[in-house]
């Protein structure tokens, strides 16, 4: 084999095998989820309650803590879990406690779900408890939403004005 | 159950190999290069993403734009350039790959090389990182894939107080600054991917940073006519209203992605952590079973540093003489770098088989297996020899040759000093001496080959001797898998020198009239040995 021939044929398994990677750095395509169908999330940040309610402390007990940090009432660190619920269509989606999150479990409880539905008109009801009660829930939406291919549905709740967002 | 996987994958990769070699030639075989190609394409993509970055913009609206412009309006410059960025970056993931399990295969990851390994470990974790935060900064669909999958992933973890994938459930909850921090891991984490780069390669001497230039150059050309046929391109600009559900997929970089549907974020982090655990603690299932380190003889040794140029481990430095003898230094081993491969005796000036005295001795030796084993060996393999053309074999245990009978077996084929071909010819103990060692892009000991070739040339002290006839000699290169191969040579070598004219290096000291065996008892008893 000449010189020139045996370069050339170096040179061609080089080209063959980057171009082997070049193909595989896009190819073949992945498809996340099946055709018709959309993905809704269900994701929010928010803090329930205090475990207990604050308490006033007695005048011996503001005399035993140091002059820099007495304070009149104690509240406890630690939050309330929080309660979910999403139905979709009139079937339970999803049901969770969350709880608090941080060591001392006084950070807000959170939560990131994601479910894939097919495209289509769903009603959809999401409901959170995050106070003391046992029954009943203290933030509900409900609403009709139609899910087209690919879409991504997300509900959110904001905190501030307190209700849950769907967007 | 891990040596069978190790001799399946060895027995695969020689089957490759083979072609590749007779192709490529030992020199420039890619698949001996393949740590050398990685740091290769590492400065490609180092030298394209700082040409990239001229032209990029990092705010969250303008850097799809921006890519855009680069890939299409200079497509010939700037789009070559990121196709080079992109290709170079899954190059390096395919040399890590192959490097490492052509090291899992070859069995070179354990005992001292568990450094180098174990320091692999960390450098795939950040080459992952460094090309995942390059995918986010395209901002197209696939890096909207890879933003979403990547953060459920990071929120898997029990670090993070908000939900990091929140960032992504709207186009107004992301800021330009996000990107600025995205282009800063992007730069960061190479960088410190390059520093361990450095650490793995502290411990080997004479590392292969660079390829060869031929190879460099094909290397590079072939790159930019890839970069030319199929430029790397996005994939659409984000929309967060709708999920990137099909996307074309960087298999090299990506392929947990997908299997975290399968799987399952917890599952994903589960086989990370095993994967992680198992390439780490692999240098010790099972340990390697080590002889003792060599050892330095004052006596002997008049700091000549060959032992220390010479040794594939960094394991032998040189240091203020310690002793009374008229020399500025002396060798010292390093035990815990020593892998017993015996080059340093091979390379010793003192490493001379001719010495008469009863206990012989050299500058540097190996306890279990010293050089008077070693010329008792040879003697006592010599005794075997038979027929007109008595070929005495070297056989490196990692070669060929290793499970042939009557072979002279040693750690490495460099252990052999010239002036014991020379003796085992001179003193008539064989009509001619094959050096059979491991294959030639794959020497076990990485510099075996290529110090025994150069001393055989004259290239590299010690030298062989002038006067040894090289048509006596023959030096056969190949895996331990090719036994057959290695004994076929070997035949072949013994009918060559069948044919030719009697040696004339024989010993003054010995009698031409003298057959052959009576030469060989007579240097046994000489020298003491060989019985």
């Amino acid at each position: 084999m000449t010189k020139q021939l045996r370069y050339a044929g170096q040179f061609l398994v080089i080209a063959a095998l980057f171009g082997a990677v070049a193909a595989f750095a896009n190819r073949p395509v992945y498809r996340q989820i099946p055709q018709g169908s959309a993905i809704v999330v269900l994701t929010f940040v928010h803090g329930a309650d205090r475990s207990s309610e604050c308490r006033r402390l007695t005048s011996e007990e503001i005399a035993k803590l140091p002059p820099n940090m007495r304070r009149v009432t104690a509240c406890p660190r630690g939050r309330r879990p929080l309660y979910v619920e999403l139905d979709f269509g009139g079937r339970p989606t999803y049901r969770a406690e969350l709880p608090p999150t941080g060591i001392a479990g006084d950070g807000p409880s959170r939560v990131y779900r994601r479910f894939v539905l097919p495209a289509g008109t769903y009603d959809v009801s999401v409901r959170m408890r995050d106070t003391a009660r046992t029954e009943g829930f203290d933030h509900t939406r409900t609403g009709t939403v139609t899910l087209g291919p690919d879409q991504m549905f997300v509900i959110d709740y904001r905190a501030e004005s307190g209700e849950f967002v769907f967007r | 159950m891990i040596g069978a996987v190790r001799s399946a994958l060895r027995y695969g990769f020689e089957l490759i190999e083979r072609p590749f070699e007779r192709l490529f030639g030992p020199a420039l075989n890619p698949l001996a290069q393949l740590g050398a190609l990685g740091f290769f394409f590492f400065w490609i993509v180092t030298v394209s993403g700082i040409y990239l970055f001229i032209f990029f913009d990092t705010g969250i609206e303008r850097a799809y734009e921006s890519v855009e412009h680069i890939s299409r309006a200079h497509w010939y410059h700037a789009g070559v350039m990121r196709s080079l960025h992109r290709y170079a970056s899954d190059l390096m993931v395919v040399m890590v790959a192959v490097h490492l399990l052509r090291q899992f295969a070859y069995d070179q990851y354990r005992g001292v090389r568990w450094f180098s390994w174990f320091t692999g470990l960390p450098m795939i974790w950040l080459l992952y990182g460094s090309g995942i935060t390059g995918y986010w900064l395209v901002w197209d669909r696939l890096a909207q894939y890879v933003a979403i999958t990547t953060s459920e992933l990071l929120d898997r973890l029990p670090i993070f107080g908000e939900p990091i994938a929140r960032n992504f459930i709207s186009t107004g909850t992301l800021t330009s600054r996000f990107f600025t921090l995205m282009v800063f891991m992007h730069i960061a984490v190479p960088l410190f991917l390059l520093f361990v780069m450095w650490i793995h390669i502290l411990r080997i001497s004479r590392p292969k940073i660079n390829p060869p230039r031929s190879l460099a150059a094909m290397s590079l050309v072939a790159l930019i006519g890839v970069a030319l046929w199929k430029p790397a391109l996005s994939q659409g600009h984000v929309d967060l209203a709708k999920a990137a559900v099909e996307v074309g997929l960087d298999w090299f970089y990506l392929p947990l992605y997908p299997l975290s549907d399968i799987w399952g974020r917890g599952g994903v982090w589960l086989f990370l952590g095993a994967f992680s655990l198992m390439i780490g603690f692999m240098p010790w299932l099972p340990p390697l079973r080590r002889t003792r380190a060599a050892e330095v003889d004052l006596a002997h040794c008049n700091g000549c540093a060959r032992c220390a140029e010479d040794c594939a481990y960094e394991a032998i430095r040189m240091v203020r003489r310690t002793d009374s003898l008229p020399f500025p230094t002396q060798a010292q081993v390093n035990a815990a770098l020593c892998t017993s491969c015996g080059i340093c005796v091979g390379a010793c000036p003192s490493s001379t088989p001719f010495r008469r005295s009863e206990e012989l001795k050299t500058g540097i030796d190996l306890p279990d297996f010293s050089l008077k084993e070693l010329r008792e060996r040879t003697i006592a393999a010599a005794q075997l020899l038979q027929g007109p053309a008595r070929v005495l074999v070297f056989a490196c245990e990692h070669g060929g040759a290793h499970k042939l009978d009557g072979v002279v077996r040693l750690p490495c084929v460099a252990m052999v000093p010239p002036s014991l071909i020379d003796f085992a010819l001179s003193r008539d103990l064989a009509d001619g001496v094959a050096i059979v060692g491991c294959a030639e892009s794959a020497c076990f000991n990485r510099l075996g080959i290529a110090w025994t070739e150069q001393r055989v040339a004259g290239t590299r002290d010690p030298y062989l001797r002038a006067r040894v006839p090289r048509e006596r000699l023959t030096m056969i290169w190949t895996s331990a898998l090719a036994t057959r191969r290695a004994a076929a040579e070997i035949a072949a070598f013994a009918v060559r020198i069948a044919g030719l004219p009697r040696a004339k290096l024989r010993s003054p000291l010995q009698p031409t009239t003298m057959t052959a065996s009576k030469r060989v008892e007579q240097t046994a008893a000489e020298l003491g040995s060989g019985s």
